[in-house]
């Protein structure tokens, strides 16, 4: 094709978790990669980079996208939010909550894609059938569980929600 | 797994990024919504020297329905084309064929105008814009023109894009109100590249067929419409054996053997489906018209 570009470094800032991140990084620099080695948040995790595994899942403006198929420098202009953004050990999300409980994950590769996968889904659907929580979840591949306990983590997220809300009244701990 | 170095242009203005495509020519690659092309990137299918990247262009964003048409702007997301209620009003076929590109983590970044211009025959847009006689808006420094289908696609991936114009937007004609529309494709699972998909749109008038028109996914070279009217003029659509077009749908596919089917396999898929959707389709015409009589 055409000769080999030099490598050019650019000034790139993405806002994750709500925090401005700074890096000198190329053009080439993949969201996913920038997330990970620039900005050390290693929850989100590289599987196929070419956007079938679903594993490198984030929220970009609160819309679920695959960060191994964005580059950084095209994120400058967007909030980024990635699983170590939706909950801590000590106050998991919803989501993550669920997944513990129902026993969603083995190995646990594929999980940050489906947390925030479902975290995205659950907003706009809290209710969904078995059915339609595997719909929403067919995006992401999981190699151990054979997804029963990932859809049952899926139901179970969104009656954890419900649960918090007539309780705790509107808005309360939401996520990006 | 990572694409080789090229240098980031981010115009803010169609002007600027096309003045950087004249400038760069076939060195250069636009660059939105990346579904496609970063994987391509990614696996170093190819690497182009310049990407420009047109996500900070302003104007590029507009989902707008006219009396005729669907127009979409080159970065609106398949997502957003597939939820907008205005849209599935005017065109209830974008909103049905919208929902099987690749899953809905990829439809909420990659764009319909992308799509289209990436021209792979698994793609749906290309169909669907093939099969409502659509219309791609292109920008380059040279000036404005557009490209109606039929002369867009070219071949496999390939278009009548010059490398230094930019598809701005495309149009979706909307069907007359005797028109019903249908969609299905088979893949191995949803979201997958489809083994065959096929689009349809039939017209009835008095109670019989006027009109029958199909567009493929996965089983042509290049989008582009089948007139099986004569094999079902004037019938009733609830008389109808469809598989009175089954030799005009023969000769026109042009399938492909690949480890998911064979081509055999594709062609018999791709003629049942038609069944289907020609079915489908008049029913939904005759459906319209009994809402829009009552």
């Amino acid at each position: 094709m055409s000769e080999p570009v030099p490598e050019v470094l650019l000034d790139v800032t993405v806002t994750v978790n709500d925090v401005p991140r700074h890096a000198r990084v190329p053009a080439r620099r993949l969201l996913s990669d920038f997330l990970r080695h620039d900005v050390g948040l290693t929850g989100t995790h590289v599987g196929c980079e070419h956007g079938v595994c679903g594993a490198c899942t984030v929220l970009v403006d609160g819309a679920p996208v695959r960060s191994c198929l964005m580059f950084a420098v095209t994120a400058q202009a967007h909030r980024v939010a990635t699983v170590e953004g939706l909950g801590t050990v000590e106050a998991m999300g919803p989501v993550q909550q669920a997944f513990t409980e129902c026993h969603g994950l083995q190995c646990g590769f594929c999980t940050p894609g489906f947390v925030t996968t479902v975290t995205a889904y659950l907003e706009d659907h809290p209710d969904p059938t078995a059915d339609e929580a595997r719909e929403a979840i067919s995006g992401n591949l999981c190699r151990c569980t054979g997804y029963q306990n990932i859809v049952k983590s899926v139901l179970r997220a969104a009656e954890i929600k419900a649960e918090a809300s007539a309780s705790e009244g509107p808005a309360a701990g939401s996520t990006a | 797994m990572k694409p080789a170095p090229f240098v980031h242009h981010a115009p803010r203005t169609v002007e600027e990024a096309v003045e950087v495509l004249a400038r760069v020519g076939h060195d250069g690659k636009v660059l939105a919504g990346g579904q496609s092309l970063i994987p391509i990137l990614n696996m170093r299918l190819a690497s182009p020297a310049h990407l420009v990247d047109v996500n900070a262009v302003s104007g590029l964003d507009d989902l707008t329905v006219t009396a005729d048409a669907v127009r979409v702007g080159a970065l609106v997301r398949h997502a957003r084309l597939e939820h907008d209620q205005v849209v599935y009003g005017a065109s209830p076929l974008l909103r049905r064929v919208v929902r099987h590109v690749a899953h809905p983590v990829i439809r909420n970044r990659g764009t319909t105008v992308g799509s289209i211009v990436h021209a792979d025959p698994a793609g749906e847009m290309p169909a669907v814009l093939a099969l409502t006689g659509g219309v791609v808006e292109v920008a380059s420094a040279r000036g404005a023109r557009e490209i109606p289908c039929h002369d867009f696609f070219l071949g496999p991936m390939e278009t009548a894009l010059e490398p230094d114009e930019l598809a701005v937007g495309v149009r979706f004609p909307l069907f007359g109100a005797t028109t019903g529309t249908a969609f299905a494709e088979r893949a191995r699972r949803h979201g997958d590249y489809a083994l065959a998909g096929v689009a349809a749109a039939v017209a009835v008038e008095d109670g019989v067929v006027s009109s029958a028109r199909l567009s493929f996914v996965s089983v042509t070279d290049v989008p582009g419409i089948l007139d099986v009217t004569e094999a079902c003029r004037g019938q009733a659509p609830g008389e109808i054996d469809w598989s009175a077009c089954d030799d005009l749908v023969r000769e026109h596919l042009a399938p492909e053997d690949d480890i998911h089917a064979t081509a055999e396999y594709r062609a018999m898929l791709a003629t049942q489906l038609a069944h289907l959707v020609l079915a489908e389709a008049a029913t939904d015409a005759v459906a319209a018209q009994g809402d829009s009589a009552a």
